[in-house]
């Protein structure tokens, strides 16, 4: 009982809560949010950021633990323990180190004002935010699974002749599916939701380099509730898509 | 956080290669992306915190604001982790123990912490807790507000990281304790607990890790007043007010104290496969039921 309790006073009630106050006063008000030009940008933005931020970071997680599990070699636990980072990492301090890397005071300002270039106060740099936060997902979600699956069937392959390429688009990555497409559900829930980076990397300008997490911050702050509330169960909508997919994917990999 | 059972599956002779590349090629590119996008970042932190002298950096993570956030920040952590400790054990094993209606989605929206951005919870909680609190509770702006936040966004960590292990545990053992006469406590402290701790340690030490650095829950609800400040706010104040160097040397001890918290769980870990307490992963996985092995942050 005392567990329910918690889950319905700590989980439950807040959940009910937004859907609540976002439709007190109808729909209208937060529609109004949403589709006004500074909250279409702002969700055009987080966008862009997922479409650039999740293919990126999946690529490299498959391709990564297929190198620490397949690939025994001394430096591994080295890339292991960096993996592992961003999840200790708040993510100010993740804003702050890109600020200070590329910032006007940072190691790569002379080269970067030489070739024109602007990553700081632009989309750049919050994608570079958002890649930084959610690097380890699909890494530590494909490796349990790569493990589990063994060698045997790749190495029938291999003996039957087929090339590495074939190898994997055959035989691994349809046994690692399920486990790659979670962790890539957790990149793009970590993506879409990122707040602490971006605020520092972006300037949060209204309409230029405000992501839906932004815009929420800057509604409240401007004092207006319905705004930041429209924008907010936008996000929890998605959020409960995300636990939606979880649940499906934890029964198919099951299965 | 793998690095426990990467050393003990078995290496393959022959197996899959990196298609395109050769293992030397493409381990070349996963550290370079590594580098660039984590690594680089990291070492400009700490260059920037060094930049004025030892001196300095120690000036600025004790000047008394800075002392005061971190106080906060690693006291608050602490009484969150304690109470999700608690919570997360019953909450794992009514999960695996008990039969309940709607047991499902609660086992589902377990994880809504980890989905649900983090601004967004700081909204929901300053309304529901705040000044204009549809239960007279009004904590918003206080160092309560701290902990409930912290407390919403760790909670999945333990009741992840203890479920697995509740699910393999051999009940003969329980079983066997009763039929010795042990009583209902005496099996739990003698015998579940022990078989928990491993998994009860990491929960804890991956919590107290998010919770040092957490920012967008605390933003809104806590705010930057002197007494709710935590460092990660604090961080970012001395951003704004232009002292990046400041900025850098008290964000280079939270980082130190994460790093802490995984060095950790990754030793738990070890010893947890050298005991053979743990046939699969117990990492708090965003996965624990019915995924073999899954692992999340």
């Amino acid at each position: 009982m005392l567990g329910l309790g918690y889950v319905l006073l700590l989980l439950l009630l807040p959940l009910g809560f937004i859907f609540y106050k976002t439709f007190e006063h109808g729909l209208a008000p937060p529609l109004d949010a949403i589709t006004s030009p500074d909250g279409l940008h702002a969700l055009k933005l987080t966008l862009i950021t997922v479409a650039i931020a999740v293919p990126l970071n999946t690529v490299f997680g498959v391709a990564c633990a297929i190198l620490l599990v397949r690939h025994k070699w001394r430096g591994n636990f080295l890339i292991d323990a960096a993996i592992n980072l961003p999840f200790a990492i708040s993510p100010v301090v993740i804003g702050l180190s890109l600020f200070l890397l590329y910032g006007t005071t940072g190691w790569f300002e002379p080269a970067l004002a030489e070739a024109g270039l602007k990553i700081l106060f632009s989309v750049p740099g919050m994608v570079l935010a958002c890649m930084f936060v959610s690097l380890p997902f699909v890494v530590r979600e494909t490796v349990p699974v790569l493990q589990e699956i063994g060698t045997e069937q790749e190495q029938a392959a291999s003996t039957l002749g087929a090339n590495a390429w074939q190898t994997f688009w055959r035989v691994t990555l349809p046994a690692i599916r399920w486990g790659v497409a979670y962790g890539v559900v957790l990149t793009t829930a970590r993506v879409l939701g990122e707040f602490g980076a971006v605020s520092v990397v972006s300037g949060s300008i209204s309409g230029q380099t405000q992501t839906l997490p932004l815009f929420v911050a800057k509604q409240y702050d401007n004092f207006n509730l319905p705004g930041a509330f429209g924008a907010s169960i936008l996000l929890a909508l998605l959020a409960l898509a995300t636990l939606l997919a979880m649940n499906l994917l934890k029964r198919k990999e099951a299965a | 956080m793998e690095a426990g059972t990467l050393t003990h599956s078995r290496a393959p002779r022959v197996g899959l290669r990196l298609p395109g590349v050769g293992a030397g090629l493409g381990r070349g590119m996963v550290v370079l992306y590594l580098s660039v996008i984590v690594l680089l970042p990291l070492a400009a932190l700490t260059d920037q915190s060094l930049s004025l002298g030892l001196s300095h950096f120690w000036d600025q993570v004790t000047s008394p604001q800075a002392l005061r956030s971190l106080k906060l920040t690693l006291l608050a952590s602490l009484a969150v982790v304690i109470i999700n400790a608690f919570f997360g054990t019953i909450l794992a094993w009514l999960l695996v123990r008990d039969e309940f209606p709607g047991k499902a989605a609660i086992n589902a929206v377990i994880d809504l912490p980890f989905a649900l951005p983090t601004i967004v919870a700081s909204l929901i909680l300053i309304e529901l807790w705040g000044d204009k609190s549809p239960f007279n509770v009004h904590i918003a702006g206080t160092p309560a507000a701290v902990v409930v936040a912290l407390m919403f966004v760790t909670l999945p960590f333990v009741v992840r990281a203890v479920q697995p292990l509740l699910m393999e545990m051999d009940r003969e053992m329980e079983e066997a304790a009763a039929s010795l006469g042990a009583g209902g406590f005496t099996v739990f402290r003698r015998i579940i607990f022990p078989n928990l701790l491993p998994g009860l340690g990491a929960g804890v030490a991956l919590a107290y890790a998010r919770a040092l650095g957490e920012y967008g829950s605390v933003l809104l609800f806590a705010g930057g007043l002197p007494n709710t400040m935590v460092s990660s706010v604090f961080i970012r104040q001395q951003i704004e007010s232009g002292n990046n160097t400041g900025a850098a040397a008290v964000s280079v001890v939270l980082l130190l104290a994460s790093l802490v918290c995984l060095a950790v769980v990754s030793l738990i870990q070890r010893w947890a496969v050298r005991h053979d307490r743990a046939s699969s992963e117990f990492i708090p996985t965003l996965a624990a039921e019915g995924k073999p092995g899954g692992e999340g942050r």
